[in-house]
């Protein structure tokens, strides 16, 4: 075992021999873990390792089947995440979890409010100390704010405060940065040293690899809910720890392939929605795929939404393959060829009680149709055909979709959207939460859909894949589009530059 | 919810059981229960209710609700009676009053989807409003005198049996509503709403549209249901159906069909409605007063909300403690405020 000392301080929080299972399924198989004081360690796996079962254990959501939870040394039971929170362990999860209509502050403080005379919630204080996280975390959000249409990033940050406001012992992170761009990752990581060198234990989850070698000292991998290694990152390769996690080695991650552009497949022209963005207008060809990069709140969702009608907009016009599409009507926009993959895939990409062969056919209700029924059989072999193109890892295609793991469900989403056979696609994070395998995967998808003459539009933060992918990238910062970069001169500087406006579009 | 788990303990199929439970105990230890003229007149006097839970179904099933549906009735039946009074055919009549129902139904429909506004306001607000106005209709008069062959079609079952005439066209209609909900793509996006809504909204489906064709269906049926009302009883009076939306909700909740939208068989609410209707009768012949039998419905309801949610729960419980698991969804509306 790569125990690091066994005459050491004992680990704050351990695992020892656990195993845990979902009917069939066994999520984990006697995983040993070891989170140490002043340490961040890394949790790494493909989607459905195991990795979020193993924090929810931690985190006393899930019992353990068999196996131990240890603290300081000594077998605990969790009866809750109570327990676990009175414990000092802080955890952010996988998916937001806050109250649409509590506040932030109130989000935050929910049922541990500062009290005045006679048991009386003191908002003041409230508002201030939660003025306070904001400050230690970097950013501005007004804390009477209502959590209801918060951008993920956001949410995620309001989460990160939560778990803050604790003064955590052992803080468990799964996936904090999926939603978030450099910058903003950047501010998260320099709070997770500040604590860290105050003695905090970390675990960090993230499919991102370069953020696990910037951040970590220690990996555990997971395989199929088996623990493969726990070990120092030092003098390991992405390589390496890719071969860990999928047993083989990775093909290319950014599989572009060259693509002679054709014909312009969508066409927005001086697109404008008050006080959201402001006269928008490009192109996007046959062939071609289009990076949309820039901040989060810069407008590139918005844009998206309102292309595809979800929103309406003020001004402007929007072309699929030559015919304008109605304002504010996602029917028609279908029709015309366009398909939209939503950023957030709990609310917006998925019915999460629904089957996922149902959630699949949700796009396909106005052509898997016979004598003006729902074909069962066609709704079925669609629905079994792309969840295997997309290698979805799933027990039963009829088990609803909240009982798949992040990455999984991102791929049914993906699924539901390739089934329609969209002449142009608009990605909004495609492959938010997707691990490096099937990341590599959806981008040779993406890249083989463009070159069956797919117009791709891509929304990212991860600025790789943008560069990876994009053959132009456009960037938008504060509701306008501030620059055009050719691939051949998209590097992170030239596009990080227009994304914080200091450059003139 | 799993689907795998709910199916574990299918709520329509234990009111299925239920209801034939009920009958068998009915015909074996209740006097009177079993006879042919009984039964039609058990049936005659649910199908009121059976009418109007089938579009009531695919409402509730997409997150929905209307409660001016017995007002809406009562309207209609206020209509035909002061019409017929004015001596207008009752060819004539019947269109208009469906028609009338058809209007009623697109009000609530364009207050609930144009406005945006909370359809259980709404209808409240229709239900005193539809109300009052069949008041001002028809005011305390009673109309009784239609035409024979129309009462003794509403009223008269088949030969000697057990099936009243206005079964079958009932039949007809539950055959439609069965398969609108359950095998077309209409029925299959008020799942998806009921369940998701803006996950519905990003696939393409016309959420306000679908809306707005389920209360209008609404209004149809309950005007529909309010003339059958009146010639069945053979009164037209502005207080018919009085109460009815209280039974049709609790004899669709009852069998299964989730308040929150997204889950349920139209076979359950069906059942539900008959295992309504035949303890409305059975108590009738016992003699349990009206009032008591307001009580009955009440607590069914709230049993009938209750019961699937226990039957659910148990079921997550039992295959493993993940219920803990599930925070908040932040995507689903009304959240608890602590
Ligand atoms: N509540 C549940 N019910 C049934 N199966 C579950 C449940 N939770 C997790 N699983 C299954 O357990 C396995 C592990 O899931 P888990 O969410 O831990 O994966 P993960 O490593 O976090 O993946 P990702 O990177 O995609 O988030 C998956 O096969 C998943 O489908
Ligand atoms: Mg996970």
């Amino acid at each position: 075992m790569t125990h690091p000392s066994d005459t050491g301080p004992a680990p704050v929080l351990a695992l020892r021999d656990v195993s845990k299972s979902f009917g069939a399924v066994r999520a984990l198989r006697d995983v040993s873990l070891e989170l140490f004081a002043g340490e961040v360690h890394a949790l790494a796996g493909e989607n459905g390792a195991g990795k979020s079962t193993l924090i929810k254990t931690l985190a006393g959501v899930h019992r353990p089947d068999a196996g131990q939870v240890l603290l300081d040394g000594e077998p605990v039971v969790f009866h809750g995440p109570k327990d676990a929170r009175d414990a000092g362990i802080a955890v952010i999860y996988q998916e937001p979890t806050l109250f649409p209509d509590l506040s932030i502050a109130e989000n935050i403080y929910m049922g541990r409010q500062p009290r005045r005379a006679l048991g009386r919630i003191d908002h003041k204080a409230t508002h201030e100390a939660t003025t306070a996280l904001m400050r230690r975390l970097g950013v501005e959000l007004d804390p009477d704010r209502p959590a209801r249409g918060l951008s993920i990033a956001d949410q995620q940050i309001v989460e990160i405060a939560k778990a803050l406001s604790f003064d955590a012992r052992v803080l468990i992170m799964d996936e904090p940065t999926a939603a978030l761009t450099g910058s903003e990752v950047a501010r998260l990581f320099g709070v997770v040293r500040t604590l860290r060198d105050q003695g905090a234990a970390v675990l960090f989850i993230s499919h991102r690899l370069e953020e696990i070698f910037e951040i970590c000292r220690r990996v555990t991998t997971l395989r199929d809910g088996a623990r493969i290694a726990s070990e120092p990152l030092d003098g390991m390769t992405e390589d390496d720890l890719v071969r860990r996690m999928v047993g083989r080695d990775l093909e290319e991650l950014y599989p572009k392939q060259d693509v002679r552009p054709g014909e312009v497949a969508l066409s927005v022209r001086r697109l404008t929605r008050e006080g959201v963005f402001t006269d928008v207008s490009f192109d996007v060809r046959r062939g071609e795929i289009v990076g949309l990069a820039g901040l989060v709140g810069a407008g590139r969702t918005e844009v998206a939404r309102a292309v595809f009608g979800i929103d309406r907009w003020d001004a402007g016009e929007v072309e699929v393959e030559g015919r304008r599409l109605t304002n504010g009507a996602p029917s028609t926009a279908m029709a015309a060829g366009l398909a939209l993959v939503p950023e957030d895939r709990r609310a917006q990409g998925l019915v999460m009680d629904m089957s996922i062969e149902r959630n699949i056919g949700l796009t396909g209700l106005r052509t898997t149709v016979k004598a003006g029924l729902v074909d069962r059989g066609a709704e079925r072999s669609r629905s079994l055909d792309w969840a295997l193109r997309l290698q979805v890892k799933y027990a039963r295609i009829a088990d609803a979709v909240s009982t798949l793991s992040g990455g999984n469900q991102q791929k049914v989403v993906l699924a539901k959207w390739l089934a329609t056979g969209p002449k142009v696609l608009i990605v909004d994070e495609p492959t938010r939460g997707i691990d490096v395998g099937t990341k590599a995967e959806v981008h040779r998808l993406l890249s083989q859909l463009a070159a069956d003459g797919v117009a791709v539009l891509m929304i990212s933060s991860d600025l790789p894949e943008i560069l990876g992918m994009a053959d132009r990238v456009l960037v938008m910062h504060e509701g306008r589009l501030t620059a055009e970069i050719p691939r051949t001169d998209a590097t992170e500087e030239t596009v990080m530059a227009a994304a914080t406006g200091r450059a003139a579009a | 919810m799993p689907e795998s788990l709910t199916r574990a303990v299918r709520w329509d199929t234990v009111v299925g059981a239920l209801l034939v439970v009920v009958l068998l105990l009915s015909f074996t230890t209740v006097d009177g229960f079993g006879n042919a003229l009984n039964l039609s007149f058990l049936i005659g006097n649910t199908l009121p209710i059976a009418l109007i839970a089938l579009p009531m179904t695919l409402l509730v099933v997409s997150g929905e609700i209307d409660l001016s549906v017995a007002s809406t009735a009562g309207l209609s039946g206020a209509v035909m009676g002061a019409l017929w009074n004015q001596g207008m055919a009752i060819e004539t009549i019947i269109p208009v009053c469906l028609l009338l129902g058809v209007v009623c139904g697109l009000v609530n429909g364009l207050l609930v989807t144009r406005l945006g506004l909370p359809s259980l306001a709404v209808t409240i607000g229709t239900l005193a409003a539809y109300r009052g106005i069949a008041q001002i209709v028809l005011g305390s008069d009673a109309v009784t005198d239609f035409p024979a062959q129309y009462l003794d079609f509403a009223a008269g079952r088949i030969g000697d049996t057990f099936v009243p005439y206005a079964f079958l066209p009932f039949l007809v209609l539950l055959a439609i509503a069965v398969v609108a909900l359950h095998a077309t793509p209409f029925g299959r996006s008020l799942f998806a709403i009921g369940a998701g809504e803006e996950a519905a909204r990003f696939a393409g489906i016309r959420v306000k549209r679908q809306k707005l064709i389920l209360f209008t269906m609404t209004g149809l049926m309950a005007s529909l249901t309010g003339v059958f009302w009146a010639l069945h009883y053979a009164s037209a009076r502005y207080d018919n159906a009085t109460g009815l939306e209280l039974s049709v909700i609790a004899a669709v909740l009852l069998g299964g069909i989730d308040f929150d939208g997204g889950k349920g068989t139209l076979g359950g609410a069906i059942a539900g409605v008959f295992l309504l209707g035949t303890l409305q009768n059975v108590m009738s012949l016992v003699n349990v007063s009206a009032q008591s039998q307001i009580v009955v419905t009440g607590v069914l309801l709230v049993v009938s909300v209750l019961g699937p949610r226990v039957a659910r729960q148990t079921a997550v419980a039992r295959a493993g403690r993940r219920a803990a698991a599930s925070p908040p969804v932040p995507s689903k509306a009304p959240a608890p405020t602590p």
